[in-house]
Formats: structure tokens, C-alpha cells, sequence
């Protein structure tokens, strides 16, 4: 391919720690095959060489929480032919989207000493909410396996290779020990999209449900049987459906329905 | 039969080193007794027991130093012989073409150490699946060619056990190399050995072994009769397929599907379910693919996914798929039923289904059902 034709990459940033843009330079070894198939066109947390777009490929990391991001999105799809999501905030509102539950003027009230400064929306939202969105990579912070594999397919024009089946199937491939079964631990592995390689279990701890739910996710199932055989109390049940994805539908409803 | 005492045992580990075995066998890992690589008779669960029930499973110290005194864990002998995932081969571009690469020399041989008669029985399925027929698979053929088993008899069957009712055990019969039975009186511990085949017999033949004498096949007898009694589960099989196929709109299977998550940990744990996936990729230059095979599970809707769609939408769907098909269809299928009653699937699913109760369930009112036009 000549460097004329090479598509172009840009890489955009909303509401985010920056951890998933991190994970994509943290492909080290990967990076250099990366830019040598791509025209990294647009990526500020890598490079301040702006190309101007339109481009082939945007990668967006962040949730909607302001009214001016909610504009740019909009951009950032026009000048976009395949726009993809990254990571637990762009995909549902991230750990951010906890103030989803509570007024988010109350907040502000109390953190910052000069509260009219602060421009904010009442929630934070995930991307697909505002624009339509080509492809999503779940987690928090993504996989860098799974972005390369993504960028990979889209240079071949191949379908990825990103299963939305549970982390136990994950559990089962490395040979780890079920630890809800084995010791009572408490797990979302069951409603949990596939993709970190079922890390925590391999660790000694339950899923915390990072790359959010999983296709058919059964959560009021799981709960009932937390309840009944891990003695886990309502709270306790709101705060595991509480983290990076509390937002995404079926954790956001399971955690209201034990409040 | 014979006899090989308990401070002998090592010289089995010896015997299948030295005839070229990598021994695959029990050990304590997790908390869990699961199957791995073995050094020596150290690295056996020496003392541990197991406790299982729906979705729970423990290990437990035991007051006596068995080297088997426990049952199935959560791996199956599967994991060797069709591994989850696996390279097909790869391509690398090459001119205006590619060359392929096939992968995997001949695997080493195994010595699996330990297997139960359920176990044996799944073996027996899965061999059936993968070298009846046909279509035989040469990535199971070869590395089922070059295994050595090993069986245990099992004197304690635990809380999830069901093999009398699918008559595949508690007594490892056919289709072994070796088999062992654990005795304990008192102070002395020792094993019955029998071999099963030439390559059993060769292995026998190193041992430093005693005949057993007429009194002792009975102790045998007698152990392996008492845990015929003491299955944990039960279930009745009595024209199962008709009873499955007759009723595919049973409320029960709703009932499974409000709990059932859909997780697929049955379908892996289990050690006939067989099905996997077959994933493409490539690299970033474009300059090198690969084909591998993942297991995959009729519980995940990628599985079921055809031309316009996935024909298995609900849980529901698929739960009844899972089920009907290791009892029913199976026999249609491969005229065996593709459950071997080890359990696991019950112990496994962390919201303790347990298919002995489902088809309880499903059996209770076909009477009435009967009865009613
Ligand atoms: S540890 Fe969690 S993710 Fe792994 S199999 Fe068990 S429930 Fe599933
Ligand atoms: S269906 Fe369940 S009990 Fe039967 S062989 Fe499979 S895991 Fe064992
Ligand atoms: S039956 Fe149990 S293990 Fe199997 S998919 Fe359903 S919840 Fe998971």
C-alpha cells in the first residue's frame, strides 16, 4: 500500500481518564505496524501534527457530559466514515455516569468553591446515545489485544474477532478455578461481556464487570442467587451493578431494582 | 488382581515417566482439584476431599491420607485431548500467493492418571464424535492415539454424582489401560491393580506388585457396592428422549430460563459437549493469517447465528437445545446419550441448575399431563 492510500486514523477524547488512548500507545511493539498501515492523523495525546480529516477510521474515547462535547460528537461523526467507540465511558457513560443516580448540582455544590463556573449536563452518556456508532470495544480500560485485533480487521475488511459471550467462558479457556462456585466469591463474570481474558478471576478476585453486560445478560438471576447463597444485602448488590458500567441498561436496571 | 502398596505407588510414576509418559493427573490448585501436569505421587491431593452440591463446590481435609479420595473437579480430560483453543494453521504471504503451514508435530505422549468411569465414559463419547465416522478429526485423533489411562475406581461418590443412573460407573470397566482401586484399613494402604490392555500389562509387568488373595476381590466388591448406594443424584432415563421431544413447551423450561445466565459454564465443564468455533485472523500487515479452533457453546448466540439471524434467541431456546440434546438427540445423534451423570454441570453453574431436577420437573406431571385431553 502507498503511503497515499493509507487510511486515515484519528483518535478523539470526551469524558475519559485517558486510560484507553493509553492502551493504544502501550501496544509498543504493535505501534510501529500500526503507523506503518495507518496515517495516525489525529491522535494529540501521541502527536501534535493535526492532518485534517475527513478520516477513514475515528477512534473515541469518552462520555457526553457537557453541552459543548455534545456538539463535537457530532462533528467528530461527520468527518468520520467508521466511528469507533473505546472503552467503558464512550460505550456507557463510564464511572462518571454515577452522578446519572443523584443531582449532579448537589455535587458541584459541594466540590467546587465557585459552583456557577461549572457547565455541565445532568448526566453522562454514553457516545451511541448522541450519534450512530459504527463498532464498540468494551472494558476499563479496552484490551490492547482486542483494539489491534479491530484495527487488523479493519485494514482486511474482515469481521473482529470480539465474542460478546461471558467472562466464564474466558475463566474456562486459562483453566481458572470458578470462584463464585469454589468459594462463594462474588462474581459478575456471568453477565459480563468477554474480553479482559477473565484477569480477576486468574487473581483472585470476582468480576467487577468492567467490559459491562454481556449479550442476554441475565442479572436478576445472579442477584437472587447472590442474595441467597453469597448473603449479599440490597447496598451491596447496588454497588457491584454501580461501577464503570453502571450506566449500560441491564446493570443500571438491576442496581435500581434492589434500591 | 494385584496389589501395590501405598509406599510403592511412586514406582507407577516411574514406570510412565520411563516409558516416555507426560503424566496428567489430580492436584490441589485454587482451591479446587483439578487436572494438570504431575512430578510425582507429591503433587496428588494427598488427604483432600471434595464436597458438592448446585453451584458449590469445596475442598475439605480428610482424617485419612488418600491419594484419590475425592471425585470429579471442575477440569475433564478434554482439556488435553481437544484443547479450547487451538491453531489450525497459518498462512504467510508469499508473491502474488501464500504458503500454508500446517500446525502441531505429533503431541506428546500422556498418561492420564486417575480418570473416574464417568470419565472413561466421556472419553468413549467424545472418541465416537471425533474419530467415528467419516469425518474423523486429526487433531484429536492424534493426541487421543498416544494416551495412556489410568483409572480409579470410585469408593465416594459426592453430592452431584449420577453415574449408576446413566450406568457408567462407580467400577472403571472397559476401554483403560489400567485401573486402581484405593484401599485404606486401618494402618495399611495399598491398591488392587488390574490392566485393561498390553500397554496396561507392560506397565503392570515393572511394578513390584503381590497377588491379591480369593478374601480380598470381595473387600473390593463389597467397597464399590457401597457407593453404587450412595449416589448423590439420581435420574430417570426411562424413554427420555420421548419424554423430551414430547414436550419442547414445558413450563419448566421457563423456569430454567429465569435462572439460567446463559454463561456456558455447563457446556464447558462438561466432558462430551463438544462444540466449537472456528476464528480467522490476521495481523496488521496483512502479511500473515491464522485459523484456530475455540470451543463455544450453544448457550452464547454467536454459536446459532445463521444467514439473517440467530436461531436460538432465548434462553429458553437454549437451555431446551442443551438439555434435549445430551439426553435425546445425542442418541439419534451418535446412539449414546451425551451425558455421562459426572455431574459437573450441577456443581459448575454458578446458579446451580441442576438437569437430574429439571428432568424431574419435566417428568412429575406427565401423568396428569397424559390424563388431561
Ligand atoms: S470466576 Fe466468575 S467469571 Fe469465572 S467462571 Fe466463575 S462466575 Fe464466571
Ligand atoms: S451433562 Fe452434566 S452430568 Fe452429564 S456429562 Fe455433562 S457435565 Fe456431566
Ligand atoms: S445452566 Fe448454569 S452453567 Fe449452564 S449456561 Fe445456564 S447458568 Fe450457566
Amino acid at each position: 500500500m502507498s503511503v497515499a492510500t493509507k487510511p486515515k486514523l484519528a483518535v478523539y477524547k470526551f469524558a475519559s481518564c485517558d486510560g484507553c488512548q493509553l492502551s493504544l500507545l502501550d501496544c509498543e511493539d504493535e505501534l510501529l505496524a500500526v503507523a506503518g498501515e495507518v496515517e495516525i492523523a489525529n491522535f494529540p495525546e501521541a502527536s501534535r501534527a493535526v492532518a485534517p480529516g475527513p478520516y477513514d477510521v475515528s477512534l473515541v474515547e469518552g462520555s457526553i457530559t457537557t453541552a459543548h462535547d455534545a456538539e463535537r460528537i457530532q462533528q467528530v461523526r461527520k468527518e468520520s466514515r467508521v466511528v469507533v467507540t473505546i472503552g467503558a465511558c464512550a460505550t456507557a457513560g463510564g464511572i462518571q455516569a454515577l452522578r446519572n443516580f443523584k443531582d449532579v448540582r448537589e455535587f458541584i455544590s459541594l466540590v467546587y468553591a465557585r459552583p456557577e463556573y461549572i457547565q455541565t449536563l445532568a448526566t453522562s452518556t454514553a457516545i451511541a446515545d448522541h450519534i450512530p456508532v459504527d463498532f464498540e470495544l468494551r472494558g476499563c480500560p479496552i484490551n490492547k489485544y482486542q483494539l489491534i485485533e479491530l484495527i487488523s480487521a479493519l485494514l482486511r475488511g474482515r469481521k473482529p474477532n470480539i465474542p460478546k459471550h461471558s467472562v466464564c467462558m474466558e475463566c474456562k479457556f486459562r483453566g481458572t478455578v470458578c470462584m463464585t462456585v469454589a468459594r462463594g466469591t462474588m462474581c459478575l463474570g456471568p453477565v459480563t461481556q468477554a474480553g479482559c481474558g477473565a484477569i480477576c478471576p486468574s487473581f483472585d478476585r470476582g468480576c467487577y464487570g468492567c467490559f459491562g453486560p454481556k449479550e442476554t445478560p441475565n442479572t436478576s438471576s445472579l442477584s437472587a442467587w447472590l442474595k441467597d447463597n453469597g448473603d449479599k444485602r440490597p447496598d451491596e448488590l447496588v454497588r457491584a451493578f454501580r461501577g464503570f458500567n453502571a450506566w449500560a441498561d441491564a446493570f443500571r436496571k438491576e442496581s435500581e431494582a434492589h434500591e | 488382581m494385584k496389589i501395590l502398596e501405598r509406599n510403592n505407588f511412586h514406582r507407577l510414576f516411574d514406570v510412565l515417566k520411563e516409558s516416555g509418559f507426560d503424566i496428567i493427573g489430580p492436584t490441589l490448585q485454587d482451591q479446587a482439584i483439578v487436572y494438570d501436569h504431575l512430578e510425582g505421587v507429591e503433587d496428588l491431593p494427598e488427604g483432600w476431599t471434595d464436597e458438592q452440591a448446585p453451584g458449590k463446590y469445596r475442598v475439605k481435609k480428610r482424617n485419612d491420607k488418600a491419594l484419590f479420595g475425592y471425585v470429579v473437579g471442575p477440569t475433564s480430560w478434554k482439556k488435553f485431548l481437544y484443547p479450547p483453543r487451538q491453531k489450525l494453521w497459518s498462512a504467510q504471504k508469499a508473491g502474488s500467493g501464500f504458503e500454508v503451514a500446517a500446525e502441531e508435530g505429533v503431541p506428546q505422549k500422556m498418561a492420564f492418571l486417575g480418570v473416574r468411569s464417568c470419565e472413561l465414559a466421556a472419553i468413549a463419547v467424545q472418541d465416537k464424535i471425533f474419530c467415528g465416522g467419516s469425518f474423523v478429526d486429526p487433531h484429536y485423533k492424534k493426541r487421543r492415539e498416544n494416551v495412556f489411562l489410568a483409572a480409579v475406581n470410585c469408593a465416594e461418590p459426592k453430592g452431584t454424582c449420577f453415574c449408576v443412573s446413566m450406568n457408567t460407573g462407580p467400577r472403571a470397566l472397559g476401554g483403560l489401560d489400567l485401573s486402581l482401586t484405593e484401599m485404606i484399613e486401618g494402618e495399611r494402604h495399598y491398591f488392587f491393580l488390574r490392566s485393561g490392555s498390553a500397554e496396561g500389562e507392560k506397565v503392570l509387568s515393572r511394578l513390584p506388585l503381590k497377588d491379591a488373595e480369593g478374601g480380598q476381590q470381595k473387600k473390593e466388591d463389597a467397597l464399590l457396592e457401597e457407593a453404587r448406594r450412595h449416589m448423590g443424584r439420581a435420574m430417570d432415563t426411562r424413554d427420555i428422549k420421548r419424554l423430551l421431544y414430547d414436550n419442547p413447551d414445558h413450563p419448566q423450561w421457563d423456569k430454567a430460563a429465569e435462572r439460567c445466565l446463559s454463561c456456558a459454564n455447563c457446556t464447558m465443564a462438561c466432558p462430551t459437549c463438544f462444540c466449537s468455533t472456528v476464528e480467522d485472523v490476521s495481523d496488521l500487515t496483512g502479511e500473515h493469517a491464522e485459523r484456530w479452533r475455540k470451543w463455544d457453546s450453544c448457550f452464547s448466540l454467536e454459536f446459532s447465528y445463521i444467514h439473517g439471524g440467530n436461531v436460538r434467541q432465548s434462553t429458553k431456546g437454549r437451555y431446551r437445545q442443551w438439555m434435549t440434546h445430551k439426553l435425546a438427540s445425542w442418541q439419534d445423534q451418535f446412539g449414546t446419550s451425551g451425558c455421562v451423570g459426572c455431574g459437573r454441570c450441577i456443581s459448575w453453574c454458578p446458579a446451580g441448575i441442576d438437569i437430574t431436577e429439571e428432568v424431574k420437573a419435566i417428568r412429575a406431571d406427565q401423568p396428569a399431563r397424559a390424563e388431561s385431553p
